[in-house]
């Protein structure tokens, strides 16, 4: 019994952190908005040599929320869900020379970031098939190219439920990561930002509310860890519930006490509050994913 | 990273099983803040501490069996799976006992901790005055010095003392000196409820029961063997029993679960389609609850300590409770109403946001002590 990350798995942690913090990662997430997608590409060449693309395995699953949990502090774009987590799983191999992606409608109706993939596929029916990517359109998040895909030719694949569970799960550690992002920049502007002759930040009305940020991230993250551990469909589903709705409480909140400068698409913070407000219908939305345990718990 | 039991610890596990499958009562008992509820505990903590499950992490002088805190969490997990009684002792072997092993001197726990495990000596909390809840430093019963006798004299009242309606003993802090301001100048004292000058009355909970109970004292007399602490140190004493109230030891990773799982076979037999999203919330809150628990306890047994982390907890599982009970008596229609165990459930609840610190300084605290924003301006 040790619920808690080994002592490597913080160092990769660390690791991460370090790399990502030293990488202007708002800048790189522009200018993959605006079209710009070498300082992305670059990125995706020094995680995967950090061994985020090695991580889509039963044993690893650990491992990879702790990645992904990383990508989301930092809001590094691109299709690391699909691309790292699922279709190595999918596909039973390793694809950590290329970016992949799928689409997987209805919980995820378009292929994101397909104009950087070599390979696109579809899923349908429960099978993968080769992907024809179609047009673009526009997410709420700038960052998030996404893609209509119309599918060809079925390509066997294996533990095609557990992979796609692998991407919810991942997607809800980028949600964690994302809100704890957020929390963060959140505490340090309140503490600067004086009004009235004080810090906004001693008001109980702004603590209150940044508190219970705290409080639903904390219960977040032991859902997804033993959702990592058990892989188990219903954990799956409660991680990606709690995940969602704590990132989102953590966006409401952040923009809430940053006031108007939050609204901006100037200031950084808006990178994260897009973000997740995409991610938070990514991969299943919260209403899904109960609905989807409410099932596990009648049977 | 990982959630699977040692050998040994299945084995403990199996045995509390075993035991409380055979042993606990068939029918939940009848209030334990009623006299007859009261004595039915009583006799349960006697059956428990027989087989040496009252206090399973204490030494095996004062009736343990010195459990490992792993050990001790698969007891309590086993406990509330088993549906058996709440503990009439609570206040005693989670709150006080902590303290008289952290504080008290070896005297003191060879004449407290027995009967305090065996449940013949239940002790009462008495920390809130009228005037002094939430700003409990500000709290006004008096200890003056008596040398003659050796010891001090109390006066003053405190108040929502649980369990003092039929408690022996209790514990709570007094004004030691008069010219100390707030939280300098307290002491922490032990006392008989039946003392000479102390009067207990007792108050009718929201439930109609006498959960707790205003206590007097008028020139009572405690000697210097009960004062648990150093003189004037009470403040820092008593701040050790506060985070085990609001952490974990009254709650074990299982109790949400037990009560989640009702509520899931209750929405079975009474589906409504605009609760489902609710039972989903309470059922996945809980197995966050369980979770958070074990990961406290990984961190508690690699030697770090619990910190301010037991106010998010109180909050969480505070906010939990209540909403699960709403759900079930949502679920139950109109008979919600009706008296049940749901019913007892939901109102115990409503006391959770308030008890051990109410919400408000729960979120003053996750603030101000793990977030690290500015201090509040107080008066």
């Amino acid at each position: 019994m040790r619920f808690d990350l080994t002592p490597d798995q913080r160092d990769f942690a660390d690791a991460l952190d370090r790399l990502l913090a030293a990488a202007d990662t708002p800048k790189v997430a522009r200018a993959w908005g605006n079209g710009d997608r070498e300082p992305g590409l670059a990125l995706w060449s020094r995680l995967a040599q950090q061994g985020v693309t090695d991580l889509a395995d039963q044993d690893t699953v650990v491992e990879l929320c702790v990645a992904f949990e990383a990508l989301g502090r930092h809001a590094v774009p691109g299709p690391w869900v699909e691309s790292a987590a699922v279709l190595p799983m999918a596909l039973g191999r390793d694809l950590s020379a290329t970016i992949a992606t799928l689409a997987a409608p209805p919980n995820v109706p378009y292929a994101l970031d397909a104009d950087v993939a070599s390979d696109v596929y579809t899923v349908v029916d429960g099978r993968l098939h080769v992907g024809e990517v179609g047009e673009m359109v526009r997410s709420v998040d700038r960052t998030r190219h996404l893609f209509t895909v119309t599918p060809g030719d079925a390509v066997p694949s294996e533990e095609l439920r557990g992979a796609l569970g692998l991407g919810v799960l991942a997607t809800s550690a980028q949600l964690l990561g994302a809100g704890e992002r957020v929390l963060a920049d959140s505490v340090t502007y309140v503490t600067q930002r004086k009004q009235f002759g004080r810090e906004i930040g001693s008001y109980q009305a702004i603590k209150h509310a940044l508190a219970d940020v705290r409080i639903a991230l904390d219960f977040a993250r032991p859902l997804l860890y033993g959702a990592a551990l058990s892989t188990d469909a219903r954990d799956v589903s409660a991680a990606k519930v709690a995940c969602s709705e704590a990132a989102y409480l953590a966006a409401r909140t952040g923009l809430q006490v940053h006031g108007a400068i939050g609204y901006t698409a100037e200031f950084d913070l808006s990178i994260w509050l897009t973000k997740i407000r995409a991610l938070v219908g990514a991969w299943g939305t919260p209403r899904f994913h109960r609905a989807a345990l409410l099932e596990e718990l009648m049977r | 990273m990982d959630l699977t039991l040692s050998e040994s610890e299945l084995a403990f596990q199996a045995e509390a099983r075993e035991w409380l499958a055979a042993n606990v009562p068939a029918e939940p008992l009848p209030s334990m803040d009623t006299e007859e509820g009261w004595a039915l505990h009583q006799e349960w903590e006697a059956k428990l501490t027989e087989a040496r499950w009252s206090v399973v992490s204490w030494p095996r002088e004062y009736h343990g069996r010195e459990a490992s805190l792993v050990e001790w969490v698969v007891f309590e997990e086993e406990y509330y799976r088993a549906g058996a009684p709440g503990r009439v002792s609570q206040n005693g072997i989670f709150l006080l006992a902590p303290i008289i092993f952290d504080h008290g001197t070896k005297e003191q726990q060879d004449r407290f901790l027995p009967t305090m495990a065996s449940g013949e000596r239940i002790w009462a909390q008495c920390w809130s005055e009228p005037e002094a809840g939430s700003d409990l430093a500000s709290l006004k019963s008096t200890a003056r010095r008596d040398d003659e006798r050796g010891g001090w004299v109390l006066n003053g009242q405190k108040t929502w003392s649980s369990r003092a309606t039929y408690a022996h003993w209790g514990f709570g802090l007094f004004r030691s000196d008069p010219e100390a301001q707030r939280h300098r100048g307290l002491t922490y004292f032990l006392f008989p409820l039946d003392a000479e000058g102390v009067t207990v009355r007792p108050i009718a909970q929201l439930d109609g029961e006498a959960g707790f109970a205003e206590v007097f004292f008028e020139d009572v007399f405690v000697p210097d063997s009960d004062v648990l602490g150093g003189v004037g140190d009470g403040w820092s004493v008593a701040m050790s029993t506060a985070g085990n109230e609001r952490g974990l030891s009254l709650r074990s990773p299982g109790r949400f679960c037990a009560a989640a799982d009702r509520l899931v076979d209750l929405y079975r037999e009474r589906p409504d389609q605009r609760l489902g999203d609710d039972v989903v919330d309470a059922w996945l809150k809980a197995q966050a609850y369980r979770l958070y628990t074990w990961g406290t306890v990984t961190r508690l047994a690699g030697g770090g300590d619990m910190g301010a982390a037991g106010s998010v907890n109180k909050v969480f599982w505070s906010e939990l409770d209540i909403a699960l009970h709403e759900t079930a008596l949502d679920l139950l229609g109109a008979e919600a109403e009706l008296e049940s165990r749901w019913l007892d459930g939901y109102t115990f609840s409503l006391s959770g946001p308030i008890y051990a610190g109410t919400n408000e300084i729960q979120r003053n605290i996750v603030a101000e002590r793990i977030l690290g924003l500015p201090r509040e301006v107080r008066g």
